[in-house]
């Protein structure tokens, strides 16, 4: 019988550890055989709450960090942050760092897609990725040069002033938020307004976008300005650069609150490093701290909402 | 059947009619499909639509899944459970790709078609030249497809018909190629990149038609079936498998059974506004063909984009089958299997058309070992559930309700952000994904390749992608009861019972065969090719092979008279990408979960990417 079947099966688990099986000569394994049964119901028991056993992150290969160009790995079509004509915020951060370290900026170009740091970064196809939030399971970062928030983004003459997930009249406005695509995995601002019973009246952006057309995830703050939607939930460099280029005004703000108990809206961003390059690493945290006017100048000219550190920082169980 | 050695070459029209008229005579016999045994010759080669009728010939496998009804049953007995004990390499071949190997190689005459994982390559290879190629075709699929595809550039196989040979590609293309020449015939763009939308399924070819589905459903493609002219291409119909019925094909003849199935624009309806326009539900399944009802049946894929918390409502039409007249793709019936999906439980898995004798009745039924760990059988008529009955370890559901139809989900086991759920089973990839089982009508068994997997939803990570941070939750995979990862499953669907089942190590992710020498064959992530007893499971024969297989086994009849079995070796796939795409067993974005599972496999296999053919010396 097919319950009894889980049931032997569950004591012979019992006596060998897990691992061991798993190692167990396999021609044995698979003439494990089970005998037929002639009913079958519905097998519902619970699993043990034996340990399960996950390995560490594998280390970084190493690689070594070019002493001839500053190598920075980015995407060519995607404005606030960067594109091809370096006419990007991140690019100008490349170049001065680049300035800095005495090297010419050498890119990769590479969508920043799934496996963007796998294939890029990791790979030493780059030493550098100049956006990455503060701590990260891919790579590793440095001192955060900037924060910012996911924000409102609304027509000026709506006159909506709305800047907290709490505010009312969210139930009864067509609100444009960001999606990434993944089972369980979607952007905050989704999230909160879900929890609040905020779903009947969501639109739904890709954050992909449509790759062939310019800045492909700017299409949501178009919506806003074109009335497609009423109010909108966008990370805050995204929402500023390109609400400044809208003809009608419009009205940003950062989200209240900046984080509950599930997931932050505020996050650091930093300058992805290899897991290792610790000196390279140090070398960066002082540009940054010694430029830090500078970098903000650039953040001001490109309109990026930035907010201070915030003073209770997320804890992300399971993060880093 | 096949009794005495047929050892005449194929080249000749007239010999290879004779040999399908004797063939599907005998067929008669071991298979309980009608035979058709007219011959309509074209360009050269036998009427495909002749060739995949169940048992219509088994010297030949024109298609991924054998035949319409998805049998993946070989009348051959040449090679059977008393000498396959003897079976050595007879050739092999290298794709030169070293990406996941999915494809069944297909054989018509002499002829040996197999098609490689991105970049998308035919190969014609010479079966009375141990498998020299005779030609190769590139279709040159766009290298940004790769960064698209969700679970490695895998590519499920070819199709032939007619004198030609149709595959799809990672970019979203299927093309036509002269099968005797590798000249391309046609291509037609179906899907976009720049969407998220990529090609992975092997087509289906029937009559004048070749139907072709998109994947795609983890990056909010709109899920859709197509189906193409044959001889030139174009787009014959289009059915969209979210949003209004007349996007759907739904109308007038649709009568699906249970109430939850009806009603005006459940596309659009089951969703929040404008959701189904990111909705999933794409089709990269196997898709079966009835020839008497003239219907096709497909699998929908997960509902997209959204977590389940964002989708209140059942999500029309995801994680169901449908039931579509062949000639119009007009929806004569849908059932739902996993209404609201909450854990990924893709609903593409293979329908397989079989007559079983129901409560002493024979029926027409369609059999359905589903992601959700419940082996369905469907009345094919209407798509009623006929039983319901766990193949695995299932703690997700408490049972499938008869009267509804409905899934009952376990509540505990339910999903939501920030909230930390454990042994939830089976986990994402499902009790079974994509490998697809073969059945015996010798045995009236189903030999089902599938998984014992449970997962953990906890923690969250810094997830970064289009310049965006987000946070996304930690899936961990592990193994269910047992401790293994895989089952090969026997499976009895008159008594819904198992018959017999073999533990495996890793997840079983290559498909399986069956022939009429009571022998069965699959293939494991570590790289052993084996053949077990259709009656008992015993291991008959194992060979190891250079990488993982993933494959789908097939069987013919050379030129030469003897039977051979192939199969493709090369580790992929959605678990098997940690060794092929070289990912960080932690690297919870390209390997979605599977990463810690499979620790393990980069020590047991490396990559690769060759064919195997075996045959008794």
């Amino acid at each position: 019988m097919f319950s009894r079947f889980l049931n032997q099966n569950h004591a012979f688990r019992s006596g060998i550890l897990q691992k061991q099986l798993l190692i167990l000569p396999f021609f044995g394994l698979a003439l494990f055989l089970v005998l037929t049964g002639s009913s079958c119901s519905t097998a519902n028991q619970a699993v043990s709450a034996e340990p399960k056993h996950y390995i560490e992150p594998p280390k970084q290969k190493f690689i070594p960090v070019s002493t001839t160009a500053f190598r920075v790995c980015a995407d060519p079509n995607n404005l606030p942050f960067s594109n091809q004509k370096g006419e990007g915020f991140e690019n100008k951060i490349a170049e001065l760092i680049g300035k800095k370290l005495g090297l010419p900026v050498e890119y990769t170009w590479f969508a920043q897609r799934r496996g963007f740091f796998r294939n890029t970064l990791r790979e030493g196809r780059c030493d550098a990725v100049i956006g990455a939030p503060e701590k990260f399971e891919r790579a590793d970062s440095t001192d955060p040069y900037y924060y910012s928030s996911y924000v409102f983004v609304s027509r000026k003459d709506k006159k909506l002033n709305v800047a907290s997930f709490d505010d009312p009249i969210l139930q009864d406005l067509k609100i444009g938020v960001q999606m990434i695509g993944d089972d369980a995995l979607n952007t905050p601002p989704a999230h909160l307004l879900a929890d609040r019973g905020i779903v009947q009246n969501v639109v739904g952006y890709s954050v992909y976008g449509e790759y062939t057309e310019p800045n492909p995830p700017s299409r949501i703050i178009n919506a806003v300005a074109n009335k497609d939607v009423d109010i909108a939930v966008v990370w805050g460099p995204l929402a500023g650069y390109f609400a400044a280029r809208q003809k009608v005004p419009l009205d940003i703000r950062p989200v209240v609150p900046a984080a509950n108990e599930k997931l932050p809206l505020v996050f650091g961003i930093s300058i992805a490093v290899r897991f290792g390059d610790d000196e390279f690493k140090q070398r960066l945290n002082q540009i940054i701290d010694d430029d830090r006017k500078e970098i903000t100048r650039i953040l001001d000219q490109y309109h990026i909402p930035q907010v201070p550190e915030p003073s209770n920082k997320f804890d992300m169980e399971g993060g880093k | 059947m096949f009794k005495g050695e047929v050892s005449r070459p194929i080249f000749s029209l007239l010999r290879f009619a004779a040999i399908v008229l004797i063939a599907t005579g005998l067929s008669l016999t071991g298979c309980r499909s009608k035979a058709v045994s007219e011959i309509a010759p074209n360009e050269g080669y036998p009427s495909a639509n002749n060739l995949m009728q169940p048992g219509a010939d088994d010297g030949q496998w024109p298609m991924s899944a054998k035949d319409y009804a998805n049998t993946r049953f070989s009348g051959l007995d040449q090679i059977n459970a008393s000498n396959v004990a003897n079976l050595k390499v007879a050739w092999t071949f290298s794709t030169g790709v070293d990406r996941g190997q999915e494809a069944a190689p297909i054989v018509i005459g002499d002829t040996m078609y197999v098609v490689t994982p991105y970049p998308n390559q035919l190969y014609a290879l010479d079966l009375k030249n141990n498998g020299a190629a005779k030609w190769h075709y590139d279709p040159a699929p766009d290298s940004a497809s790769q960064g698209v595809a969700c679970c490695d550039v895998v590519n499920r196989g070819a199709a032939f018909m007619n004198g030609k040979v149709f595959i799809n590609t990672l970019d979203g293309y299927t093309c036509a190629v002269d099968a005797g020449t590798g000249q391309e015939l046609w291509r037609t763009k179906l899907g976009d990149i720049n969407k998220g939308e990529t090609i992975t399924m092997a087509p289906l070819a029937v009559k004048d038609k070749v139907y072709v589905g998109n994947s795609g459903g983890e990056f909010g493609v709109r899920g859709w079936i197509a189906a193409l002219n044959a001889n030139d291409g174009h787009v014959v119909w289009k059915a969209f498998n979210t949003g209004p019925d007349a996007d759907v094909l739904i109308g007038p003849n649709f009568h699906p059974f249970y109430d939850m199935d009806k009603g005006k624009d459940l596309g659009v309806s089951t969703w929040t506004p404008d959701q189904w326009k990111l909705g999933g539900s794409n089709v990269w399944g196997f898709i079966s063909y009835d020839p008497e009802t003239n219907l096709i049946f497909h699998g929908t894929g997960n509902p997209g984009v959204w977590n389940p918390e964002l989708r209140p409502g059942d999500n029309k039409w995801s994680n169901g089958i449908f039931a579509r007249n062949a000639d119009t793709g007009e929806a004569a019936w849908y059932y739902q299997f996993s209404p609201h999906d909450q854990f990924d439980h893709d609903g593409i898995n293979e329908n397989i058309l079989l007559e079983l004798p129901i409560n002493g009745q024979p029926r027409k039924v369609v059999l359905r070992p589903d992601r959700n760990g419940y082996m369905y059988v469907l009345d094919r008529g209407n798509g009623q559930v006929l039983s319901a009955t766990p193949y695995t370890f299932i703690n997700s559901a408490t049972g499938v309700e008869l009267q509804t139809g409905r899934l009952q989900y376990a509540e505990d086991k339910l999903a939501a952000t920030g909230k930390v759920v454990h042994d939830i089973c089976p986990n994402a990839s499902g009790a079974k994904d994509w490998e697809p089982s073969a059945y015996s009508p010798r045995t009236g068994l189903l030999y089902v390749p599938h998984e014992n997997m449970c997962m953990d939803w906890e923690g969250l990570e810094a997830n970064y992608i289009a310049g965006t941070p987000y946070i996304g939750v930690d899936a961990k995979f592990y193994a269910g009861p047992g401790g293994n990862m895989g089952f090969f499953t026997a499976w009895d669907p008159v008594h819904n019972s198992p018959a017999w089942r073999l533990a495996e190590k890793y997840p079983v992710w290559s498909g399986a065969l069956a022939t009429a020498g009571d022998i069965v064959f699959y293939g494991t992530m570590e790289g052993w090719f084996k053949a077990v007893d259709a009656k008992t499971g015993n291991l008959l024969w194992q060979f190891k092979t250079g990488s993982g297989i993933i494959g789908q086994p097939v069987t013919y009849r050379g030129p030469d008279g003897k039977q051979y079995v192939a199969i493709l070796s090369g580790i992929g796939g959605w678990p098997g990408a940690i060794v092929a795409g070289g990912l960080d067993p932690d690297d919870q974005t390209a390997a979605a979960g599977w990463g810690k599972a499979m620790e393990d496999l980069p020590k047991d296999t490396t990559k690769g990417g060759t064919l195997y053919v075996f045959s008794l010396p």
